[in-house]
C-alpha cells in the first residue's frame, strides 16, 4: 500500500446473504483525490458504499481505510474512523424532528468540547457553505429536496472528516443545483483537501468532478473500467463503457449492430 | 518571552502590552478547543493593547481552525485592542476567503427562536383548534356523502380491503379481548363476592358481573383495545402513505381517497367490534362463573340463570350500539389524525399517539353522556 493510498478494498465480494452482487473487486483511492464509482442501477454502487464505511460486513475481502481494516476493527478503532468520514446518504439523512441548526451541531456537540456559542457558530459558517444560512431553524419537512442534500453535506462534514462519501448527490435534482453541489464539492476538495468517494451515474457530474471513477457492471458483477472519466469515454476498448459514458442505449446499440 | 500555550500555539508578550500568537501545525477540530480555552485565559488575564495571530507554522487549517481566530478576535475587541493576521500562506488567504472571516468583523448574535409569549401561545393554540376543528367538519362531510354513495352503489365499496380490516381488527384482536375480558369478570366476581359473602347474597355476583359487563364495561374495555391495536394502526397506515405521497397519488389518478381508503376500515369496525364486546362480555361471565363454582359454592346452572334474569334485552341492544358508536369514534380518529400528519417521519408517531389518545377521550366521553341520557330516558 502506498503512501498515497487512503482507501484500499481488496479482492471484496459483496451481496446480501449469500448471494453475491460483487465479486473479488479490487481498487484504491488516493489521499484528496476526487473518485467516482459508477454503473447503472443495480450493478451494486451503494452496497460497495455501504460496504467501504463498514456498515455491511463482506462475504469475503477486505476493505482498509487509513491503515484500518474496517471490518476486522474492535469498537473503539471502528468509532475513531467513523469520525474521520462522512457521508451524504441520498436522501440527506436529516434527523426529522431536528432543525437544520441542530442536525448539524449533533456530532460536533458529542465529539468536541466545545460551548455552543462556538457551536453555533461553527454551524453558521458551515450552514453559509451550502448555502444555507436563514435556514437554521427550518425542519427538514420545511425545505425542499435539494436543500436537504446540502444540509446533509454540512452534517457530514461537520466535523471536518478526512473522507467524503457520498450516495448519489446529484440524483432528483434540477441541473443547477446539481451544478451548485458539484462546485461545492470541488472547492471542499480544494480547499481542505478532503477525499470524496461518490457513488453517482450523472454523467455530468462524473466529467466535471472526478480525476479517476471505477465502473462497475451488474452481469461482470465486477468493474468493467478504470481511469479517467474523459479518456474512458473516447478510448475504452469496452463498447459497454464507451455507451455508458456517451449515452447510448444498449437496445439501441443491439438494433444499430444488426442493420449495420 | 515565549509561553507555550498548547501544541500548536504559542504565545509572545511584547513589551508595551503587545500579544503575538504563534500557530503551527494543524489547526482541525483536535486542536482547536485547547487553543481557544487557553488562548481566551491569557488574553482575560492580561488585557493586550494589540494582538497578532501569526500563521506561518499552519500546516492544515479549516473552519473550527478560523472559529479559534474568530475568538481571539472577539477577545481582542472587547479589550479594545487591535487585531492583525501575520504569515499568511496562499492556501490559509483561500480558506479564510472560503468562511468569509474578513467580512465576520461584527458577528450578529445567532438569533435563537425566541419563546412566545403567553398570549402569543394561546393564540395560536385557538387557531390551532379552530383548523382541526374545520378539518374535521370537512371530514365528516366527504365521510358522509361517500356513505351516501356507498349505499346507492354498495358494489364500489372494495370490499377485500374491508374484509383484511375486518380480520385485522375483529380476529386478530380476539385472543386478547377474551383473555381480558375474562379477567375482569374474574376479579368483579372476587371483588364484590367479599362483600356481597357478608349478607350471604353471593348469587348476585352473577348479576353484578353480567350487568356490568354487558351495560358498560363490555363496551368500554373493548373500544380500549381496539383503539390501542387498530385506532393506532389505522392512524400509522394512513400518515405513513400522506408523507410518502401516496395519498397525493391515489387522489391524482381520480380515486375517491375516503371511498379508498376511509369506508373500509369504517365499516370494518363498524361491524366486528360489537362482536368483540359480546366475546368480552361472554368471557367475563365465564370468570365470574369460575369464582361463583370455586369460591362461592353456586353451581353453574343457579349461576348462569341470574346472569340472564338480570339485565334486560334493552340493556344488551344498547351495549351494542354503544359499541358500534365507539367503532365509529375509533376508525374515524385513526383516519382523520392520520390525513392530518404532515413532515416527516415523526409526524406517523404523533398521528398515532394522537389518534389513540383522542379515541379514548372521546369514548369516555359519550360513555358519559350515554349514561346521563339513559338515566332520564330509563
Amino acid at each position: 500500500m502506498s503512501e498515497h493510498t487512503l482507501i484500499k478494498v481488496y479482492n471484496l465480494t459483496a451481496g446480501y446473504g449469500e448471494q453475491a452482487i460483487l465479486e473479488k473487486v479490487s481498487f484504491e483511492v488516493y489521499r484528496e483525490e476526487i473518485f467516482a464509482i459508477l454503473g447503472g442501477s443495480g450493478c451494486g454502487k451503494s452496497t460497495l458504499l455501504k460496504h467501504m464505511t463498514g456498515l455491511i460486513p463482506p462475504i469475503s475481502g477486505t476493505v482498509t481505510v487509513c491503515g484500518v481494516d474496517v471490518h476486522q476493527s474492535d469498537q473503539d478503532s471502528y468509532r475513531r474512523f467513523l469520525r474521520n468520514i462522512g457521508i451524504l446518504y441520498q436522501s440527506g439523512g436529516l434527523i426529522s424532528s431536528m432543525t437544520l441548526a441542530e442536525n448539524v451541531a449533533l456530532p460536533i456537540k458529542e465529539y468536541t468540547p466545545l460551548k455552543e456559542e462556538e457551536i453555533n457558530y461553527l454551524v453558521e459558517m458551515k450552514l453559509e457553505q451550502v448555502d444555507l444560512k436563514g435556514f437554521e431553524h427550518h425542519l427538514p419537512s420545511e425545505i425542499s429536496g435539494g436543500m436537504k442534500k446540502r444540509a446533509g453535506l454540512a452534517r457530514a462534514m461537520a466535523l471536518n472528516p478526512d473522507i467524503l462519501f457520498f450516495d448519489e448527490p446529484t440524483a432528483g435534482l434540477d441541473p443547477i443545483t446539481s451544478a451548485e453541489i458539484d462546485e461545492l464539492i470541488i472547492k471542499i476538495n480544494r480547499s481542505l483537501g478532503t477525499t470524496m468517494v461518490i457513488v453517482t451515474h450523472e454523467l455530468q457530474s462524473i466529467f466535471r468532478l472526478a480525476k479517476r471513477v471505477i465502473m462497475l457492471d451488474k452481469m461482470v458483477k465486477g468493474i468493467i473500467a478504470e481511469g479517467n472519466p474523459h479518456y474512458l469515454r473516447d478510448h475504452s476498448g469496452n463498447p459497454a463503457v464507451r455507451n455508458f459514458f456517451n449515452r447510448i442505449s444498449t437496445s439501441h446499440n443491439a438494433t444499430h449492430e444488426s442493420r449495420s | 518571552m515565549i509561553r507555550k500555550l498548547t501544541d500548536c500555539c504559542s504565545i509572545e508578550d511584547i513589551p508595551g502590552g503587545d500579544k503575538k500568537f504563534r500557530f503551527s501545525g494543524r489547526l482541525d477540530r483536535k486542536s482547536v478547543p485547547a487553543i481557544i480555552e487557553a488562548a481566551l485565559k491569557s488574553m482575560h488575564a492580561n488585557p493586550p493593547s494589540k494582538v497578532t495571530a501569526d500563521l506561518s507554522g499552519v500546516s492544515y487549517l479549516d473552519d473550527f481552525g478560523v472559529l479559534a481566530l474568530e475568538r481571539i478576535r472577539e477577545a481582542a475587541a472587547e479589550s479594545q485592542a487591535s487585531f492583525a493576521l501575520e504569515g499568511l500562506g496562499a492556501k490559509a488567504k483561500e480558506i479564510l476567503a472560503l468562511f468569509r472571516f474578513d467580512e465576520r468583523k461584527k458577528r450578529e448574535a445567532a438569533k435563537r427562536r425566541r419563546k412566545p409569549g403567553l398570549m402569543v401561545g394561546v393564540g395560536r393554540a385557538t387557531i390551532d383548534q379552530l383548523l382541526d376543528l374545520r378539518f374535521q367538519v370537512a371530514f365528516v362531510g366527504s365521510v358522509l356523502l361517500c356513505c351516501l354513495h356507498l349505499m346507492l352503489h354498495p358494489r364500489s365499496l372494495r370490499w377485500e380491503d374491508t374484509l383484511e380490516s375486518m380480520k385485522k381488527t375483529g380476529a386478530d384482536a380476539l385472543p386478547i379481548v377474551a383473555l381480558i375480558g375474562f379477567l375482569l369478570g374474574l376479579i368483579m366476581a372476587f371483588m364484590s363476592s367479599v362483600q356481597l359473602k357478608q349478607f350471604g347474597a353471593n348469587i348476585y355476583v352473577a348479576s353484578l358481573v353480567a350487568l356490568a359487563m354487558v351495560r358498560e364495561l363490555g363496551p368500554i374495555i373493548t373500544a380500549i383495545i381496539v383503539a390501542g391495536r387498530s385506532g393506532s394502526a389505522f392512524a400509522s397506515e394512513i400518515a405513513a402513505m400522506k408523507i410518502s405521497d401516496e395519498v397525493d397519488a391515489l387522489y391524482t389518478m381520480g380515486f375517491d381517497v375516503t371511498r379508498f381508503l376511509v369506508a373500509p376500515k369504517i365499516i370494518a369496525a363498524l361491524l366486528v367490534v360489537p362482536i368483540l364486546s359480546i366475546f368480552a362480555n361472554l368471557f367475563a361471565i365465564l370468570g365470574g362463573l369460575t369464582v361463583g363454582v370455586l369460591m362461592l359454592d353456586l353451581t353453574a346452572g343457579a349461576y348462569m340463570d341470574q346472569t340472564f334474569k338480570s339485565f334486560t334485552a334493552f340493556d344488551f341492544w344498547f351495549g351494542l350500539f354503544k359499541s358500534a358508536f365507539f367503532a365509529l369514534v375509533i376508525a374515524w380518529m385513526g383516519c382523520l389524525r392520520g390525513f392530518q400528519a404532515r413532515g416527516g417521519a415523526e409526524a406517523v408517531g404523533k398521528a398515532t399517539t394522537s389518534a389513540v389518545v383522542s379515541s379514548i377521550f372521546l369514548i369516555i366521553l359519550w360513555d358519559s353522556i350515554f349514561a346521563v341520557i339513559i338515566q332520564y330516558w330509563g
